[in-house]
């Protein structure tokens, strides 16, 4: 009996199976599982101190009670949703001024002699390798009232009194820009590098000025790259939690940070999970969108 | 007129990008314990730093489980790169894909908050495991093992097929093909992996802070829990120790996979132009 469940159990975890099936289960542990124990978790109420279950065994019948109240709850309070609002908009200003930063900054980069490339490549992945939390906490040292920023215009005698950029949506702003900038600047870099010049050069031959050119041909061109910089600073940064909670101040809500509370906190699982759940149904048509331009893109790389 | 637009737009992002990083340098030398106001060049941080036993603890065990985290992100991303690479149908493709995707995208507290609910659970049923250095590696090693399949993916549809059929025509059998052939030609993407894998973990906040337990306390969590408070000359202190070691790191390996490179393709050619 042991012996053929062995053999049994040999013959499935073989070779090819074996290669797909190692991953398939570290992968549905780690990354399904949870997922699904957090929708579990957010059809639950709490109880003093402890979460109950929504299923139940007893008298030979499996019921289970499903708990809308803490999506309910979501309509009773604005906070919830002015929050995700909030959060949604910052990620939006976020992705808008990489956008405008980054487009400039990886055509150029695209355009430079191809030997330097390289070079300029890694200038922008070096800050990317160096601590993220250590490159926001630097924002702190240069815009608190006494930092370098106000300091150095107090001294160019452009203010007389150190501005309040501290814990505003500006010193959140400009942190999250600066950490997700490079998540722009790649995926654009490798779209505007393979652009093919001639194109450019056929449309100036037809006698397009350089500005109708770049909107005619070099931007529709980049449309993936675009995309796929977008989603890439869009997610993360709606539900960003580490920049809001040391740049961002009282009127700059996010629901990385109201998640981190209602969890920790309050100590209440179940609504954490809600808030949890609806943030993924927010991100989710981002994702989707990432993930056809990834899969069209590679498609096309194998054609 | 266009090239010097160009040049000083490509300068201005430069120094946008790096003004926070010297200015913490710079700052690590300075005497005051006003972070921002400079008095005078001291290195009296630095010795602080080394005395620091809440710092210094934190630092073993980020290194610990960075190393650790990378190694286990690299098996498995191999795995889950060469089912994807490889075998182009198989059931539950899509669903191996997206699982596969889904930590790159996904906000952090999302990952830690569900990976916490899940071990809390599962710890309930089985009284395993405890929140500590495990449940941490356990977190790092998911997010690796998809920044890992990423690289090693995109290293996988690069190389020659037929050089493992070749391999296999002379009587290797699979795994020593894969063992012999596959893998030395992926070894540069397994290293890159593995160096980007270890510098996510290293750096990891959010994903600690929720599966941290008691007296498991990473470096960023350190330092972020002194970050919160307010500004600390010992940050500044760690923080050029950091970058300079990974300046060092980051210049030093791409160096030498700019001449790896440029010898694998010499030896391309040479073998190209000696069968022709």
């Amino acid at each position: 009996m042991l012996a053929r469940l062995i053999s049994r159990f040999r013959s499935v975890f073989r070779g090819r199976n074996a290669v797909i099936l190692v991953p398939m289960l570290w992968l549905f542990v780690l990354s399904a599982v949870p997922l699904l124990i957090v929708l579990n978790f957010s059809f639950s109420e709490m109880e003093i101190a402890s979460v109950a279950s929504i299923w139940k065994w007893a008298d030979d019948a499996l019921t289970i009670k499903i708990n809308l109240g803490n999506y309910l709850y979501f309509g009773q309070d604005p906070l919830y949703f002015d929050t995700y609002l909030s959060s949604l908009k910052f990620a939006a200003i976020t992705t808008l001024w990489c956008l405008a930063l980054g487009y400039p900054f990886a055509y150029f980069m695209a355009r430079a002699q191809a030997h330097l490339r390289p070079m300029l490549v890694m200038l922008v992945m070096l800050p990317f390798w160096t601590s993220f939390l250590l490159r926001i906490y630097a924002w702190k040292t240069l815009l608190v009232s006494n930092g370098l920023v106000n300091q150095l215009l107090m001294a160019l005698g452009v203010i007389h009194t150190p501005l309040q950029m501290m814990n505003t949506p500006f010193s959140l702003t400009i942190g999250m820009v600066y950490a997700y900038l490079p998540f722009m600047i790649l995926p654009l870099y490798a779209n505007l590098v393979k652009l093919d010049v001639r194109l450019l050069e056929a449309a100036a031959d037809l006698g397009a000025s350089p500005w109708k050119t770049f909107w005619l041909i070099t931007v529709p061109l980049s449309k993936r790259g675009i995309i796929a910089g977008s989603m890439l600073v869009f997610i993360p940064a709606v539900g960003e939690y580490v920049i809001p909670e040391l740049l961002g101040g009282p009127d700059t809500l996010m629901i990385g940070r109201v998640l981190w509370d209602e969890f920790f906190s309050n100590n209440d699982w179940p609504m954490a999970s809600a808030v949890t759940i609806v943030m993924i149904l927010l991100i989710l048509l981002p994702i989707t969108i990432f993930n056809k331009y990834n899969a069209e893109s590679k498609s096309e790389e194998q054609a | 007129m266009k090239h010097l637009f160009g040049k000083s737009w490509l300068t201005m992002i430069y120094v946008f990008l790096y003004i926070p990083i010297v200015t913490l340098v710079v700052y690590s030398f300075n005497a005051s314990p006003l972070v921002t106001v400079w008095s005078a060049f001291t290195l009296k941080w630095y010795p602080a730093v080394v005395h620091d036993s809440e710092l210094v603890g934190g630092l073993i065990l980020s290194l610990k489980v960075a190393l650790l985290s990378g190694l286990i992100s690299i098996v498995f991303g191999t795995f889950t790169a060469f089912a994807l690479v490889r075998y182009r149908k198989f059931t539950g493709r899509t669903f191996l894909a997206s699982m596969a995707n889904a930590p790159l995208v996904m906000p952090d507290v999302i990952v830690g908050l569900s990976l916490l609910l899940m071990l809390i659970s599962v710890q309930r049923w089985t009284g395993f495991p405890d929140r500590g250095m495990f449940t941490i590696l356990l977190g790092h090693a998911l997010v690796g093992t998809a920044y890992a399949t990423v690289v090693i993916m995109s290293r996988l549809r690069e190389i020659d097929t037929r050089l493992e059929e070749a391999a296999m025509d002379l009587g290797c059998k699979p795994f020593q093909v894969f063992a012999l052939v596959t893998l030395p030609l992926i070894a540069p993407a397994l290293v890159s992996a593995l160096l980007l894998t270890f510098t996510l973990s290293f750096d990891d906040v959010v994903l600690s802070a929720f599966l941290s337990g008691p007296g498991s306390t990473t470096l960023p969590l350190v330092i972020f829990s002194r970050a919160r408070l307010g500004l600390n000359p010992s940050i500044n202190a760690v923080a050029a120790i950091i970058i300079a070691v990974v300046s060092m790191v980051v210049i030093a390996s791409s160096l030498y996979q700019a001449r790896a490179e440029r010898r694998r393709q010499r030896e391309v050619n040479e073998a190209y132009a000696q069968t022709n």
